[in-house]
């Protein structure tokens, strides 16, 4: 095993999609061939100018990239501390991050042939953008999604049926999302010969943390670009949400060899670390779920245990392997807010800014209130808006006005 | 090293018949009638145990045999006590063949030398463990054999011609082959079909092919049991014992029975294969 600091915190992960004892293939042998070849499908696309050269059109003309990197000056007024940068992935075609990754593939699946989709999704920012390219392209789509999150998500299951999409409430387990994830699966071992599984984060099986964070790359290349033109240098902080952790990682993995760099992921503490929580670095240990090693939270038989968070995106026991790997090595800190937190920083943004955020982001948010005070005012620090807060609008107006 | 698998495998062989393997979740739906159930499966006429470890996110299972290991684990289940239900089974029973069935998570947990150690010392035979592929064979099935233990493969429709040695590789004890592509308990089993599949894995390997997923009823095992080494049925008694619950998932004086008779006329039905081959 590996122990000392690797040379660069980039080359991850190895041949069997290890990055150090995170990650690998725990899947059904049914699955296994599949794996394979995406594996190889994905290698031969990256390898291929044109299918990066088709991405790029659709980023810059569908999904509307690049996405503007925002100074907040009221918010950096508020918080008297650093200089606080947004990175508006919530201004993106469909109102989330998830939709780069979609894109990528989506574009994988026509190149492999698939003409069926299938998607987890808990919050519905997934299940949309993943509806959004099915429609695009013509694809028939079946998004699982937990009956929990069915209810306390609905603008985002009627946009998916809009969409042309079929939403299946998942009935089984905790009934949140990773139930969703498991009746994928057992959709994908089903429908073997026509079904690409769209994963909708930086976890599952290998390839799949990998050709997600490539795909969610994107945040991170135009910060550094942006952060360049804007201010002539590197940020001095990053800032983002995880629950599988998606945004956080597209935002990252280009700035992991840039020692200068402090990064931040945020987790959700739910109602705190010592109750219902979504914190699997802080409040778990590494172990077996989905098809990879990671941080779970689990009881002491290894049975896994219900997450909890306000936030539907963040409401999930395990973290993508790469996050796993970097909290060890220490290249990440991993922070946590609670759901009182995130509500707190979801009103301040919203009063300040005029960017009403998604429940996720307002989590780094919430974050960003209590770093920047006690940073310098040249300190730049850029934090990830994964997404808008549309879809939290009526659930937040209830506990606001004290219904829930 | 020779495991009580081998030998019944043997014993069957000479007499010209196909094993009729069975499944139940350990636990279910609870510890005592559970290992009441688990005794009486050989008394039925079944020839291999198979005993499913529960855990909260079978992916390979369908309704059936993930509702049964909530049951197991709602009524504290866990794995430790899987293995004191196989040391108590082994109190009577030094012969049938048992085969711990599940996924991986808890093994890694519980520790994989000390659950060795503590497995054999209980009386288990072999694993099979839905999670681990051949490409994460250093995980468990390596230091399994080296323990003594079978490790058990599963092979699926979609393991072509290319992975099959790969997939054989460290196999040991028998090769449990799918039947369908799907989860437990879903589409039922075409016998020619898995004909062709048995006699094209048997190109491979010597190991005796057991059918599992989609065989419910006596007719279908039979026909299976025609065409491979073994049948194996699952979810339809993980069925026939809810069934005989009461309205609040709690086991009845009908539950032992229910499974043991279902698991009765399945082994006939196992057994006719025997002259239909002859």
């Amino acid at each position: 095993m590996n122990i000392a600091k690797p040379n660069s915190y980039r080359s991850g992960p190895d041949e069997r999609g290890h990055f150090g004892i995170f990650g690998g293939r725990f899947v059904a042998e049914t699955l296994m061939p599949l794996i394979l070849d995406l594996e190889k499908g994905y290698t031969a696309a990256k390898a291929d100018p044109a299918f990066q050269a088709e991405m790029n059109g659709y980023l810059k003309n569908y999904v509307g990239r690049p996405s503007p990197l925002y100074f907040a000056e009221r918010l950096t007024e508020h918080l008297g501390g650093a200089k606080i940068y947004l990175k508006r992935e919530e201004l993106n075609h469909t109102g989330s991050h998830k939709v780069n990754n979609v894109l990528g593939q989506i574009m994988l699946a026509r190149r492999m042939g698939k003409k069926r989709i299938i998607a987890e999704t808990g919050a519905g920012q997934h299940g949309v953008a993943t509806a959004t390219l099915c429609a695009r392209f013509g694809l028939e789509c079946v998004v699982y999604m937990g009956a929990v999150d069915v209810e306390r998500q609905q603008p985002n299951v009627i946009r998916m049926e809009m969409l042309g999409a079929k939403v299946m409430p998942v009935q089984s387990g905790t009934r949140t999302l990773k139930d969703a994830m498991n009746e994928a699966l057992r959709d994908w071992v089903t429908n073997v010969h026509n079904t690409f599984y769209c994963i909708g984060t930086v976890a599952g099986p290998h390839p799949y943390p990998t050709l997600v964070r490539d795909f969610q790359s994107v945040i991170g290349n135009e910060t550094r670009a942006q952060m360049q033109e804007i201010e002539g240098r590197l940020p001095d902080s990053l800032v983002a949400c995880i629950g599988g952790g998606s945004n956080a990682m597209g935002l990252f993995h280009p700035f992991l060899d840039d020692p200068s760099v402090e990064i931040f992921g945020v987790e959700a503490a739910g109602h705190g670390l010592t109750q219902l929580h979504a914190a699997s670095i802080a409040g778990g240990r590494p172990g077996v779920l989905h098809g990879n090693r990671t941080y779970l939270l689990m009881d002491a038989d290894g049975q896994i245990q219900d997450a909890h968070s306000i936030s539907a995106g963040l409401d999930y026991p395990g973290i993508g392997p790469e996050h796993s790997w970097l909290h060890e090595v220490g290249r990440v800190n991993y922070l946590s807010a609670t759901d009182d937190e995130a509500l707190a920083a979801f009103q301040l943004l919203s009063k300040l800014e005029g960017i009403i955020p998604a429940l996720e982001p307002a989590h780094a948010i919430a974050k960003v209130m209590e770093l920047a005070p006690k940073r310098p005012r040249d300190h730049l620090m850029v934090v990830n808006l994964s997404g808008r807060g549309d879809k939290d609008v009526p659930q937040v107006g209830d506990i606001l006005r004290g219904k829930k | 090293m020779t495991t009580r698998i081998d030998t019944r495998f043997a014993e069957l062989k000479s007499q010209g018949r196909a094993a009729f393997v069975t499944y139940v979740m350990a636990g279910d739906p609870d510890l005592a009638t559970s290992l009441e159930i688990v005794k009486a499966l050989p008394k039925s006429g079944a020839d291999v145990i198979e005993l499913g470890i529960p855990f909260t996110d079978p992916m390979a299972d369908g309704p059936s045999i993930q509702a049964a290991g909530l049951r197991a684990l709602k009524n504290g289940m866990t794995l430790k006590k899987t293995l004191e239900l196989v040391r108590d089974f082994r109190k009577d029973d030094n012969v049938t063949p048992l085969v711990l069935m599940g996924y991986y998570n808890p093994i890694y947990i519980y520790g994989v030398d000390k659950f060795l150690a503590d497995a054999k010392t209980a009386g288990v035979d072999g694993l099979i463990i839905v999670d681990l592929p051949p490409e994460e064979d250093d995980e468990l099935c390596i230091p399994a054999l080296k323990a003594g233990l079978n490790f058990i493969r599963l092979a699926t429709p979609t393991t072509d011609d290319k992975r099959l040695p790969a997939v054989l590789a460290n196999t040991s004890g028998f090769v449990y082959y799918v039947s369908i592509a799907g989860i437990t308990g879903a589409a039922a089993a075409d016998a020619n079909a898995v004909g062709e599949a048995v006699a094209r894995i048997k190109r491979h390997t010597g190991l005796p092919i057991c059918v599992g997923f989609g065989i419910r009823t006596p007719e279908a095992a039979r026909a299976i049991a025609e065409k491979a080494d073994g049948s194996v049925v699952g979810t339809a008694l993980v069925d026939a014992l809810k069934n005989s619950l009461d309205a609040e998932g709690r086991a009845t004086a009908k539950t032992v029975n229910a499974v043991a008779e279902l698991t009765a006329a399945l082994a006939q039905g196992v057994k006719g294969a025997q002259q239909a081959a002859e």
